[in-house]
């Protein structure tokens, strides 16, 4: 019985050091013992900046990820968790709008939106901004390695189907973006709620199976910069990052039209730190953090004030910030509602089930 | 008095982490939806030929981690038993374990990847590198190396428990080794067989991070369509409905293995 | 022939399992950036490691988890073990036993998702607390087990004998009962402790708030490609398993030649 008790207590001495470990490492990184939480997508935000932020603000971030929309949103309405900032992309910003998820943003509070190019506010996803700040926008398109024979040089989504690409291509894991990049490819609007056309696309989709390697997420970066793969579909920040890496990678969003989306800040409604929300908001709506982000993270900012500071390779870079003429065939995604979801990621699981 | 304070924990364990979680998943399967039958997801899932093909891929995969990891375990638990240092020799083998899974797919990430030595290996002998991640082999290779130990422990366990005297005697009745192998070793040994088939079978049916990792999404488990359905497409309901589906699967499976056990009061697994 | 022949198996078999541990330990030192080609010598990624704060406060939370989970799940399984052993009925013990077995042999997704509709129904909060809750039940099962077939072996009159020796209820307990449970207690409490370690699936359903375990963590980054701090943290996990199991056999030797004494001096 003694043994035990010693054990035991040993034990809890142990923890009661671990804990007071953690809190000291938690203490010294941080000044106060306010938190922010934030949850985005991996590898979203420049670290450097949630430092100068802490710095600024005095809040201790906390930084929280998630790989898809749909993942985002199922936490945000467990309701277990209590983030203060989430960035979701435009089609669910509509849904957690409607779902009641989302706080009212106070525009009195919010300084700089004037900095935020009017293309990006007021779209119909959220009508005056009343719940969503801009943050980054781009399109899906495809990279392909310059060494591949020209004739297999994908720059339409129709040229991802040449049976010389067999087990070349990776795509991203994401039921819209793949099922839309088939409707697009069949003419069809990327909303399509159409049965027919959906089945259609799925078909189209089972065909395309031998030549996919893999259905990844985050990684596309890393496998496509060691040469895993000679083609990916993917977003375009992440292929100015592959790029970056490999230079052999080029990136291409294909003419006959695309998806264009935008992730923007929203303040879900079980915020326990609204007030360090906004902080956060009229923070990454500074020119010069807005510039430091999209250099670090190679995604296109809404910012147009920001556009000075922004590398002036990635500016010019036409598939990175497509002119007009190619921005009008870019489609955005809507809101499809729960039943329609569950149609397209019903498809898209069906189509992984058919890649094996 | 004291000694019955002492159950309430485990009592209200079984109530709250056993008992209610069942009752809910169940719960959560059911469609509560005026005019749609209560079971419409289970007659969803039956009448689609995706989840059952998913199913039996799910199947046919861990059937054959199953059978690799048994193959190469059984020899192993068979000579490590009769080994001067088992005890050494089978902490050895329960040493990977306490490596967190994560880990080793992590590591095998590096192995099999286009930039990795396997292929750089493979250069050096002039062959040109060759796909190894996202392949059913990958995936296939990496389950089995990771279900190994849990093979290997309960069948060394049941080798271990066996009473040495019906060798001594099949070898005196003039059995050779191969015969005393397959008369006496082997059925005597079967409990411990089933365990491990056990413990690597139905966590095979659910693998649903290396399913992404190694196998590139390209392998769907129920497994993986439960995590999909919970963390990402939110439809709790389809997904409790395939846990269900996966909870009676393993129900079939224990009472499969565990068939026979009454016979053999004998052999104990003496962990 | 034979035994050359099971060394030569064994041996291919110990390098294989150990083959890529290793290999994630060896790249632990590698200049290069990822886990091709070893290109030198370097400490940079430990060093790297020990100035990454959130890393080493998932590495602390993830123990912190792994303590206290085994430490209660062996507390309440003893408690379990000891219910199951007071059974009269046949019956009553299989309905137990059966019971038990239910998180033991349930695949980590029907536990982690069933955990997490328990939690949302109960309105839970998702962080520390779900995570040790979590790892606390699914370790009690593997404790009881551990526990019981040495409760059964355990011989009775030893306990007759205390108490006609005028012992209380309580002082057979502390000074019969634990003693010779203890083996069994410790492999209990050690496999708990593997249990929460290895865990991934399960914390991956019902953690939230930014609370992390480390197999959480290695998922993500590992989502996000290769990154040799997380090779240096393998090199860690393994020299602390390595000790961990040289504590766990010394203990686990000790306490057999204590209850082989104990016996000797009750009987």
């Amino acid at each position: 019985m003694k043994k035990i008790l010693i054990y035991i207590s040993l034990l809890l001495m142990v923890c009661g050091g671990l804990f007071y470990g953690n809190y000291q490492l938690n203490k010294s990184a941080h000044h106060t013992q306010k938190t922010l939480v934030i949850y985005n997508w991996g590898d979203y935000l420049d670290p450097k900046l949630i430092k100068k932020f802490e710095h600024e603000y005095g809040y201790k971030v906390v930084y929280e990820t998630f790989d898809s929309n749909e993942a985002m949103f199922s936490k945000v309405k467990q309701g277990g968790t209590s983030y203060d900032i989430a960035i979701p992309s435009d089609y669910m910003i509509q849904k957690m709008t409607a779902a009641n998820l989302l706080k009212k943003l106070d525009h009195k509070k919010i300084k700089g939106l004037s900095n935020i190019d009017p293309t990006f506010l007021n779209l119909d996803f959220d009508k005056n901004n009343q719940y969503s700040i801009p943050y980054f926008w781009g399109t899906l398109g495809i990279v392909y390695d310059k060494r591949l024979p020209q004739d297999e040089q994908p720059k339409e989504w129709s040229d991802l189907w040449n049976p010389k690409l067999k087990k070349k291509i990776l795509i991203v894991d994401s039921a819209r973006d793949i099922l839309g990049m088939s409707l697009i490819d069949l003419g069809y609007s990327v909303n399509s709620k159409d049965n027919q056309q959906l089945l259609a696309a799925k078909d189209h989709l089972d065909k395309l199976s031998p030549n996919v390697k893999a259905i990844v997420a985050d990684e596309i970066k890393m496998y496509m910069a060691d040469n895993e793969a000679q083609v990916a579909v993917t977003w375009s920040g992440e292929a100015n990052e592959i790029m970056s890496r490999n230079k052999n990678m080029t990136y291409v969003v294909p003419k006959k039209g695309s998806n264009i989306w935008f992730d923007n800040i929203v303040i879900p409604k079980t915020s326990k730190n609204p007030e360090g929300a906004y902080d956060f908001i009229n923070f990454m709506l500074k020119p010069e953090n807005a510039a430091q982000n999209a250099n670090y993270i190679g995604y296109a900012t809404p910012n147009k004030k920001a556009k000075k500071d922004l590398d002036q390779e990635q500016l010019k870079n036409k598939e990175l910030y497509p002119d007009e003429k190619l921005l009008k065939k870019l489609q955005v995604y809507n809101d499809l509602g729960m039943k329609y979801i569950q149609r397209y990621n019903d498809l898209f699981l069906e189509f992984k089930m058919i890649t094996n | 008095m004291r000694k019955r304070l002492f159950y309430v924990p485990y009592f209200l364990w079984i109530v709250l982490f056993v008992v209610i979680p069942l009752i809910l998943i169940f719960m959560q399967s059911l469609t509560f939806d005026n005019g749609k039958s209560i079971f419409s997801n289970y007659q969803a899932f039956f009448s689609s030929g995706v989840y059952l093909k998913m199913t039996f891929n799910s199947f046919l995969f861990a059937f054959l981690i199953t059978f690799f990891s048994l193959i190469i375990s059984y020899p192993a638990a068979y000579f490590i038993a009769n080994s001067k240092y088992d005890t050494f020799l089978i902490l050895l083998i329960i040493l990977p374990t306490w490596i967190n899974l994560l880990l080793k797919a992590y590591a095998f990430i590096g192995i099999f990847s286009h930039d990795g030595s396997i292929n750089y290996f493979l250069g050096l002998l002039g062959i040109a590198p060759q796909q190894l991640l996202f392949t059913n082999f990958s995936f296939i290779f990496v389950a089995t190396y990771i279900e190994i130990p849990f093979m290997i422990l309960p069948i060394y366990n049941s080798i271990k428990a066996l009473d040495k005297t019906y060798i001594q005697a099949s070898e005196d009745l003039g059995a050779n080794k191969i015969q005393t192998f397959t008369k006496v070793v082997f059925p005597l040994t079967m409990n411990g067989v089933k365990t491990g088939i056990q413990t690597v079978f139905i966590p095979a049916l659910s693998l649903f991070m290396l399913t992404r990792l190694i196998g590139g999404n390209r392998v769907i488990t129920l497994g993986t369509a439960i995590e999909e359905h919970f963390l990402t497409t939110m439809n709790w309901s389809m997904g409790s409905t395939v846990g269900v589906i996966l909870v009676f699967i393993m129900i079939a499976i224990i009472l499969f293995t565990s068939k026979t056990k009454k016979n053999k009061v004998g052999v104990k697994n003496h962990e | 022939m034979n035994k050359l022949f099971s060394r030569i198996y064994l041996t291919i078999l110990i390098i294989l399992l150990y083959l890529p541990i290793f290999y994630l330990i060896l790249f632990a030192f590698n200049k290069g950036n990822n886990m091709g080609v070893f290109q030198g010598f370097t400490l940079s990624h430990f060093q790297e490691l020990f100035a990454d704060k959130r890393l080493i406060s998932i590495v602390i939370n993830t123990f912190l988890i792994a303590i206290l989970s085994s430490l209660f799940a062996t507390i309440i399984g003893l408690g379990g073990a000891l219910l199951i052993d007071s059974l009269k009925s046949k019956k009553a013990v299989n309905t137990y036993l059966s019971l038990n077995n239910i998180l033991m042999v349930s695949p980590d997704v029907i536990i982690g998702s069933s955990f997490l509709i328990l939690f949302t129904v109960l309105g839970f909060s998702l962080g520390f607390m779900s995570v040790l809750l979590s790892h606390i039940a699914f370790s009690i099962p593997i404790v009881v087990l551990m526990i019981i077939p040495r409760l059964k072996e355990m011989n009775r009159t030893m306990i007759d004998a205390a108490q006609d020796l005028g012992a209380t209820n309580f002082q057979v307990f502390s000074k019969v009962t634990l003693p010779y449970l203890m083996p069994s207690i410790l492999s209990g409490f050690f496999m708990a402790f593997t249990y929460s370690l290895d865990d991934f699936a399960v914390t991956f359903f019902v953690t939230g708030n930014g609370f992390e375990t480390l197999s959480v963590e290695v998922y993500s980054r590992a989502r996000q490609g290769v990154s040799l701090e997380i090779n240096a943290l393998s090199a860690l996990i393994f020299i602390f398993s390595l000790i961990m199991i040289v504590i766990y056999y010394l203990l686990s030797v000790r306490s057999k030649k204590m209850i082989k004494n104990g016996k000797g001096r009750v009987v």
